[in-house]
């Protein structure tokens, strides 16, 4: 009758209300609010010049229209710097709304509100804004020649420049028996998930509060943000995310220039006020990732044991730092993989261009890292003609080295210590589920078809469960039913279900039972957020601590009514008894009125439970250090960072006439520690993987020298179907992490972390030629196999930029075109 | 993303909405399937200040089939015509070409004029209509002109129509005796516009030799590109012909622009490469109906 | 009155049948039908990703075949019939085949792409009731998802195949 619940592939509970239409996003909140439209830049790099708003004051319906002279002092400067880092010495943020320098396309001049956002949107196409356009500076290169600058108070376009070092690693290439570089380049994509970014804010003025319901990562800091932005005092600001149509990282950046103007206008105007983003707005004002050109300089053995690892790479990172340097710092440090890189030395350059900023997209920048030890390792196996496995097997940190310590500093600040993993049982593992050993085989099979196959693996590691905290509350309410809250949100990832798996494990009471609330300050109002693969490890130990309080409490509560020892109770099924004494039990409903000495019996549980004495009278009611309630709250903070880990095997084929790459296997290996919820585990890879396909086949942001984004829509920018994306097969490992109590690793970025290198690996094996170039398309697997350049192949561009016909839609920033078209 | 105002007209007979084109001209859009319309006036892109909703046109909503061909009047959607076994018996290019158009959903609505009128070069409809030698009706209150497929296309999403006419009606003749067709494409996702595609028939003898080769081109010309490829397979047996031959003069005589998704070479070699596929698998088709006949 | 004459601030009556009630509503001639259920009728399970009619997220039944609701003027569909996602549940709000086919095989994370598929399943079911995997995955490859990767839709709609042959339910209901 007791089923553990950890580990079980329970059903979602969210999936009833999603499947019956029953969800509610931000858009379906509110019915009747003002909606809000911006007028955006179609320049990459400009002067506002002139502002010319009469038009939009004649069209029916409008009701505001603000420019940058209009925001009060709060919101006139620049939007936060959410992660400082010294090296990050000259960090730049937006305005709200320009003020003087337009720095990337879609950057919002002014915001409409009006009674819809049609309306919305015929005031903003009446407002004239003059322009002196300025020269922009578009793409790693252009950033780095440091010609023409996006800041012009940022000398050579450099944002942060940060080198770390262990060990001298220039000496012992140069000392190496053998060397190689390789220069490497990912091209920019983006999170996409299928709902933009929205901002629905109630001012109540009798109260004089704010409600602010957001598409967001984080609502906890939403609310700091807006109640600093907005001087309201904290207690008058409550954030709510509601359902959330995906993340991936992209809504973990706050606060937004919309959300704290939607917040404002709401105040200002005394009415609610709405924003939906269009798919057009999130291409080009929310946030990309992924570019980088890199570097590699290595020194190695005759066995591939590396020597010397020296990496040096630009990371471009768009107009303004708002989230500071983590992507490129996670680049740097978890670029070595399950590997011992010898010594070691990571130099990165992060630069301005004129484009949309740059935040964490799912891996955060480890699929570039991994990218860039991955293809050395195929290229040391290549130049020493032997396995790719054995290179990276004889590299491989052991299991009994762990704890092992880089002597790095990570992502959070603290030092870089992997903390569990058995490298070698998880490559064991990917070979067995791909069949390596067979390969050859088939590959010769396949030839005698006249069919060009490869294989590639790649494997990374991941630190998840990055600090500083998550808390969790849990409170038994009369009636039985159990109330757990944790600050961080939720974007599909099913946390509602996990976190109640867990309480109830914890807790002993039937998982039906069991409501879990994210993301709402309401409830609980100290959080960080959901990123960095770290739910399972912070709330998920945070609600484990919580139920252990409350399941302490309860059986000492029921000790005192049932006269027995607390340790000789437990707690099943919702009912507190004695072991082995299934009869003398307590329900824990009655133990939650018990816990609350209150003069008034409200209902029939009270009633019931004046039957049970608890307390002695030679004391208050509510003793010292006591409160009230069968309820507890806790917080885990962990002393660093888990290390999940995975490895990847692929098997690709390439039309040799049509140059189509297809993906006929992916396998994955995974570590995640314990897994809470296997069935949301591989819903978790199956979507990274998904990701990770279409960031080494199909996705890229496509810039033009002038800054115009020329796939700003979903026909442009290919975001993969189900006819694109493989089967994915799944084996797990599970070594349990020793520094949480549940021993959970981080899950939610694994599938995509190696698919760009896996891929390549696969594609190089298939074609023999080197592919140091993510992503990559047909055309220019065409143009490397008939390039005598490869270096320099042609990738895939317009003839003639921006009066190109084959884009539909035009690039963001363009005029409408002709419009003889039917 | 949405619409800018406009006036909307919705007339119940032919003649009413040549009345009303008549009077608005080049400041009325048509509204049929509206799938290539509806992204262009969310978008802002296209703002006119009448649309002319033709849907209710119940005249203009039928698919003959006669012994000479196929005729779809204006509001006949792809998905009908895909899933009308008389139709695609007649014509099977159609079928074949449909298959390739976008996706299902989109099927739903769209219509097969309006892909012909809209003149997309990525379009597979208007290379099929070119391909057969197929015709346009067009009508206004002036009167009624037919036009040929060849004459009607002038370059992208730019045709012959004026301001006041309206397409009631595409022909799309039947193939001759022995013919067999096929379509190709390659898109880089399933149901995305084409980087290149091939409409292609052959036509065989009673002894299985090739009388006739030619195909049609989408993707890779401003408009629809017919070439006569048969020189290089004349009279040789079907299944041993040199297609390879052929593709190579198709990917010669095309001129395709790059843009971000192939290169203007690779567009090129897809050319030499899909016509021979689509050259092989029409031969194919033609001795399959021989077979069945 | 001339065609020039006609306002485009004009609303117009309009009568939709939507799940099998007639809902009148009022609207202009540009309110796209997806805006249209959503903010007029209030239905709210039918999302916008795109507004450009590649995403899917906004797909409902025309007269019962699944269509782009983005893509559509509201005016348009005068007297026609609309089936949303709100219409493929049970008329008591519980599940029918296709949605407990996707809860039971984990078809779905944040939901939002979701009623988009399960209308497009609910139609191609009722068309196709016994689908080969490569049929089904011809099916559901007009509709993104970010979440999922695919595979746990894709079982989805096979399990749904397996659990109306079982109940012997109708796919959809019958308006």
């Amino acid at each position: 009758m007791t089923t553990r619940m950890i580990g079980e592939r329970v059903l979602r509970s969210e999936d009833a209300r999603l499947l019956t239409g029953q969800g509610r996003y931000v858009d379906d909140i509110g019915n009747g609010a003002l909606e809000a439209a911006f007028v955006r830049s179609p320049h990459a790099h400009a002067r506002v010049v002139d502002i010319d708003v009469t038009g939009a004051l004649d069209v029916d319906g409008v009701v505001a229209v603000y420019t940058h002279e209009d925001l009060p002092p709060g919101l006139a400067g620049p939007l936060p710097l959410l992660i400082p880092h010294p090296a990050l010495t000259q960090p730049r943020t937006a305005h709200p709304l320009v003020r003087d320098e337009i720095n990337h396309l879609g950057e919002a001049i002014l915001m409409v509100v009006a009674t819809d956002r049609y309306v919305a949107e015929d005031a903003c196409d009446r407002i004239v804004v003059t322009y002196e356009q300025l020269p922009p500076v578009v793409g790693i290169p252009a950033a780095r020649d440091g010609g023409d600058l996006v800041h012009p108070d940022v000398p050579g376009n450099i944002a942060a420049h940060l080198v770390q070092e262990v060990g001298d690693a220039r000496t012992a290439i140069a000392a190496a028996p053998h060397r190689l570089e390789l220069d490497l380049a990912v091209e920019r994509s983006a999170s996409m998930p299928l709902e933009g970014r929205g901002v629905h804010a109630r001012w109540d003025a009798d109260d004089d509060s704010l409600r602010v319901y957001s598409s967001t990562q984080t609502s906890t800091s939403v609310r700091a943000a807006l109640a600093a932005a907005l001087e309201l005092p904290l207690g008058k600001v409550e954030v709510i995310a509601p359902d959330v149509g995906g993340g991936f990282g992209v809504k973990i950046m706050h606060p937004w220039p919309e959300e704290v103007l939607v917040a404002w206008a709401a105040r200002n105007l005394g009415l609610p006020v709405k924003w939906t983003e269009d798919r057009r707005e999130h291409f080009i004002a929310s946030a990309h990732e992924r570019g980088q050109l890199q570097h590699v300089s290595v020194g190695f053995d005759d066995d591939g044991r590396l020597l010397g690892l020296d990496v040096t790479f630009w990371h471009d990172n768009g107009a303004y730092t708002p989230y500071g340097i983590i992507v490129p710092i996670i680049t740097a440090t978890q670029l070595l993989g399950p590997y011992k890189p010898g010594a070691y030395r990571v130099e990165f350059t992060s630069l301005y261009t004129n484009t949309v900023i740059v935040t964490p997209y799912r891996g955060a920048g480890r699929p570039q890292g991994v990218f860039a030890m991955e293809r050395t390792m195929d290229a040391i196996a290549a130049h020493l003609g032997i396995d790719r496995v054995a290179v990276r097997t004889v590299n491989f940190i052991q299991p009994d080295e762990m704890p092992y310590d880089h002597q790095l500093l990570f992502q959070d600040g603290r030092p870089l210590i992997y903390d569990s993993g058995d490298f070698p049982a998880s490559l064991a593992k990917v070979l067995a589920l791909v069949g390596w050993d067979d390969f050859e085989a088939y590959r010769r099979e396949a030839r005698v078809q006249g069919r060009r196959v490869g294989i590639g693996i790649a494997c990374y590691v991941e630190g998840t469960g990055v600090g500083p905290y998550e808390g969790a509350h849990v409170h038994v309410e009369t009636t039985g039913r159990v109330n757990v809250a944790t600050g961080l949100t939720s974007q599909g990832q099913g946390h509602q279900t996990m976190l109640a798996q867990i309480a109830a494990d914890e807790l002993g009471v039937p998982l039906d039972r069991v409501f879990v609330t994210t993301g709402d300050t309401r409830r609980f109002g100290y959080a960080v957020g959901t990123f960095a693969s770290r739910t399972a490890v912070m709330s998920g130990n945070a609600v484990a601590l919580a139920a252990g309080k409350v399941r302490a409490k309860a059986k000492r509560i029921a000790g005192e009514a049932l006269e027995v020892d607390p340790s000789d109770l437990e707690i099943v099924d919702g009912n507190v008894r004695v072991k082995g004494d299934p009869a003398a039990s307590i329900p824990l409903a009655t133990v939650a009125v018990l816990s609350n000495p209150l003069r008034y019996a409200f209902d029939l549980a009270s009633q019931q439970a004046t039957q049970f004495a608890v307390g002695d009278m030679t004391g208050p009611p509510v003793r010292a250090g006591e409160e009230p309630g069968l309820e507890g709250t806790d917080y885990y903070s962990p002393i660093r960072s888990t290390f999940a880990n995975g490895m990847h095997a692929a098997v690709v084929e390439t039309d040799p006439d049509t140059a189509e790459i297809r993906v006929l296997r992916y396998c994955v290996v995974h570590d995640c520690g314990t897994l809470v919820n296997p069935l949301l585990v591989e819903g978790q890879i199956h979507g990274g993987v998904a990701q990770g396909v279409a960031g080494a086949l199909y996705e890229r942001m496509v810039y033009d020298e002038a800054g115009q984004l020329l796939n700003a829509s979903f026909m442009d920018f290919l975001m993969p179907y189900a006819t694109e994306v493989p089967r994915v097969e799944i084996d797990h490992l599970e070594t349990p992490s020793p520094l949480n109590p549940l021993g959970v690793k981080g899950a939610g970025e694994a599938g995509v972390i190696p698919g760009m290198a896996v891929i390549a690996a696969a594609i190089e094996d298939a074609e023999g030629i080197p592919i140091t170039r993510m992503p990559i398309s047909p055309s220019e697997l065409y143009e490397l196999r008939t390039s005598e350049d490869r270096e320099n192949a042609p990738v895939a561009r317009c003839d003639d930029g921006a009066s190109c016909h084959r884009s539909r839609y035009g690039g963001a920033g363009e005029d409408g075109s002709d419009a003889d078209q039917r | 993303m949405k619409p800018s105002p406009f006036a909307y007209h919705r007339p119940t007979t032919v003649d009413e909405a040549m009345d009303v084109l008549g009077e608005l001209g080049s400041d009325a859009k048509i509204l049929a399937g509206g799938q290539s319309l509806l992204p262009l006036l969310s978008m802002r892109l296209a703002a006119p200040a009448h649309i002319i909703d033709i849907n209710r046109l119940s005249e203009l909503a039928g698919a003959k089939v006669g012994d000479d061909g196929v005729r779809v009047a204006a509001i006949v959607r792809q998905a009908t015509v895909e899933h009308d076994r008389d139709a695609t018996a007649a014509v099977p290019l159609l079928g074949q070409a449909l298959a390739h158009v976008a996706h299902p959903v989109i099927r739903n609505r769209g219509t097969v004029v309006g892909s012909l009128a809209h003149a997309d070069p990525s379009a597979e409809l208007p290379a099929v209509l070119a391909l057969l030698g197929g015709t346009l009706t067009l009508a206004s209150r002036a009167g009624r002109r037919t036009v040929a497929a060849r004459e009607f296309y002038l370059g992208p999403l730019e045709t012959v129509l004026h301001p006041d006419e309206l397409v009631l009606e595409a022909f799309f003749p039947r193939a001759p005796r022995g013919s067999g067709t096929a379509f190709v494409e390659l898109a880089r996702r399933h149901g995305d516009y084409a980087m290149c595609g091939v409409a292609a028939l052959v036509r065989l003898d009673e002894a299985g030799s090739v009388q006739d080769a030619r195909a049609a081109y989408i993707s890779v010309a401003p408009v629809p590109l017919v070439i006569d490829l048969t020189a290089p397979v004349a009279g040789q047996q079907a299944s041993a012909a040199d297609w390879r031959a052929a593709g190579d003069i198709a990917r010669d005589q095309v001129e395709p622009d790059g843009d971000i998704h192939a290169t203007a070479a690779y567009r090129r070699h897809l050319t030499g490469v899909l016509t021979a596929r689509a050259l092989a698998e029409a031969a194919d088709d033609a001795r399959r109906v021989r077979a069945a006949a | 009155m001339t065609a020039s004459d006609v306002s485009p601030d004009a609303t117009y009556d309009i009568l939709l049948r939507v799940n099998g009630v007639p809902r009148p509503v009022s609207v202009t001639s540009r309110r796209l039908l997806s805006d249209c259920i959503r903010h007029d009728l209030g239905l709210t399970g039918t999302h916008v990703g795109c507004e450009h009619g590649v995403c899917g997220c906004c797909t409902i039944l025309l007269d019962g075949a699944p269509v782009r609701s983005c893509l559509l003027l509201a005016v348009s569909v005068d007297g026609q019939d609309l089936t949303t996602v709100e219409g493929c549940a049970n008329p008591d709000g519980s599940l029918r085949p296709v949605q407990q086919a996707f809860r039971e095989c984990h078809g779905l994370q944040c939901g939002f792409c979701t009623p988009g598929f399960v209308t497009t399943a609910t139609a191609f079911l009722a068309q196709h009731p016994d689908p080969t995997r490569a049929e089904v995955v011809a099916a559901i490859s007009g509709n993104l998802c970010r979440c999922t990767g695919y595979q746990n839709i894709i079982s989805s709609v096979m399990c749904a195949a397996e659990l109306i042959r079982q109940t012997d339910t109708d796919a959809v209901i019958e308006p």
